[in-house]
């Protein structure tokens, strides 16, 4: 009897334990233009991210003014004539991990997986599917990826005068480690 | 024991079904509302971030001829080059004042977020000046946040004209030189299109022409800037002089700031020939009224001398 009912919480507890969100507000992403005249860089360290380790729902949202450039001039410029940062403050992603049940969090390890969801950039929601990895370490998981964004598709304008200042396709790197909670 | 038992698969199937039953409720919503929860959570962690100051509440660091709330940025020199010409007036024969120029060649440099300094050189009677701006408050765009941005500027310059011939006796001191200026900059961004700014200012002269005359000059300056389109703005600046030298006009500016890649081009029509606040806001001699209005225009170039400490490593091309 008594086993029965131990099994018994203890399955209640298991099931109530394995709903676990791994959390930040200091993940790292930033973007990367290249062209011949100039070589563009932006890194934003204040990014926050949830993750479901047991739905897979994943949220990332950067604050775009948090984005930092190497020319100050350039940040200004990116704030106020390319994302409109007072009419757009936010960049985010809303989606799952659709392969979450190949990580394991109980097990140190890297695992390749793949995201989708919904991106909005400067207002503009688009359906999209990255691919990325999850690092599992102790209470931690690392999300890393790397991906494309065409300026065009956001309706973000560059005017004709620094078209070939930046670049068509701009490299996006997210680097964040999330913690446990 | 029996009876017992069923009681107990019964607990433990509804905590089973109770997850089941949770996830099929949550299928049901879109996946942009299960997003939501957790950006919900992510907006409660950033409950806990601090403030968010505003920014670009000018496009530069002058308005028009006076100093703007703005900071050049830490580590960033801004190199100045601004004209004044002649009056429109003079009409054809001076090419509308274009065949005279003041010229004011100058550097800022940032030094932190909060504190500036600058050196310039300007035709004007052939006067030097150094300055330094510091941010008292800072405007936030949070809730309830700090309305309103105040700096103060300070300068002190001398000009280097030939001493003048006194009379025996008297004797012409380094000193009878110099001037300084002592500004509040109060500046509120009321929108992405407008912002506007009060300048209380005090300027002292160390020599006036005559003893009637006051060595200090207190003026309000009142200017604003209205954005056209996100690269274009229009700029007004207006100082009232509460106490005045003899013979000088309050000033009135318009500009138009236009912005390239990494310039800053500033046009104005002004009835200032001069570009340190001492000239402009207390000597100025030209009328509005009159004709006496002057074409000029401001180039700033900026350069990182030392980069944000997120770039320190970098080897991207430095300029």
């Amino acid at each position: 009897m008594k086993r029965i009912v131990m099994v018994a919480l203890f399955s209640a507890f298991a099931y109530g334990a394995s709903a676990q969100k791994y959390i930040t507000r200091t993940g790292k992403v930033s973007f990367f233009s290249s062209t011949p005249v100039e070589n563009i860089q932006a890194v934003n360290n204040e990014a926050g991210a949830v993750l479901d380790s047991k739905t897979g729902d994943l949220v990332f949202q950067t604050a775009i003014k948090s984005f930092k450039f190497e020319k100050a001039l350039m940040q200004e410029h990116f704030n106020e004539n390319y994302m409109e940062s007072d009419k757009y403050p936010k960049a985010d992603f809303k989606g799952k991990i659709t392969d979450i049940s190949k990580v394991n969090f109980a097990k140190d390890g890297k695992y390749d997986v793949v995201s989708t969801g919904k991106m909005t950039i400067h207002g503009v929601t688009k359906d999209v599917t990255i691919p990325g990895t999850v690092t599992v370490k102790g209470n931690q998981a690392t999300l890393n990826s790397k991906f494309k964004v065409k300026p065009q598709d956001y309706k973000i304008n560059i005017p004709k005068l620094v078209e070939n200042k930046i670049a068509k396709e701009i490299e996006v790197t997210v680097n964040s480690i999330l913690e446990k909670k | 024991m029996m009876r017992i038992l069923p009681a107990i698969l019964l607990t433990a199937s509804v905590f089973a079904i109770q997850p089941a039953y949770a996830q099929d409720n949550k299928a049901k919503k879109e996946q942009a509302d299960e997003g939501e929860d957790l950006l919900d959570m992510l907006d409660e962690e950033n409950g806990k971030k601090g403030k968010e100051y505003t920014t670009a509440t000018f496009k530069t660091s002058r308005v028009v001829n006076g100093h703007s709330i703005e900071n050049t940025a830490a580590g960033v020199l801004d190199f100045k080059v601004n004209h004044r010409f002649g009056e429109l007036k003079g009409g054809a024969s001076t090419f509308f004042g274009l065949d005279n120029a003041n010229t004011l060649i100058g550097f800022d440099y940032g030094i932190t977020d909060w504190l500036m300094i600058g050196i310039s050189r300007s035709t004007y009677q052939k006067e030097f000046l150094g300055f330094t701006k510091v941010k008292i408050l800072r405007q936030t765009d949070n809730k309830g946040g700090m309305p309103l941005s105040v700096s103060y500027y300070g300068a002190i310059s001398a000009q280097a004209m030939p001493a003048p011939v006194l009379p025996p006796g008297a004797e012409f001191h380094f000193s009878n030189r110099l001037f300084y200026v002592n500004q509040l900059l109060i500046a509120r961004k009321f929108n992405k299109w407008l912002s506007l700014q009060l300048m209380p200012t005090h300027i002292h002269y160390n020599l006036v022409p005559t003893t009637a005359e006051p060595n200090d000059v207190i003026a309000l300056g009142v200017g604003g800037r209205l954005k056209l389109s996100n690269r274009v703005s229009l700029n007004a600046e207006y100082y009232y002089r509460f106490n005045e030298l003899n013979g000088y006009f309050n000033s009135l500016s318009l500009g138009l700031d236009i912005e390239t890649g990494g310039h800053v081009f500033q046009l104005m029509l002004t009835n200032a020939n001069a570009m340190t606040e001492r000239a402009f806001i207390g000597q100025t001699t030209s009328d509005w009224a009159d004709g006496g209005i002057h074409f000029g225009f401001n180039i700033s170039r900026v350069f990182t001398i030392v980069k944000p400490k997120e770039f320190k490593s970098s080897n991207t091309n430095k300029w």
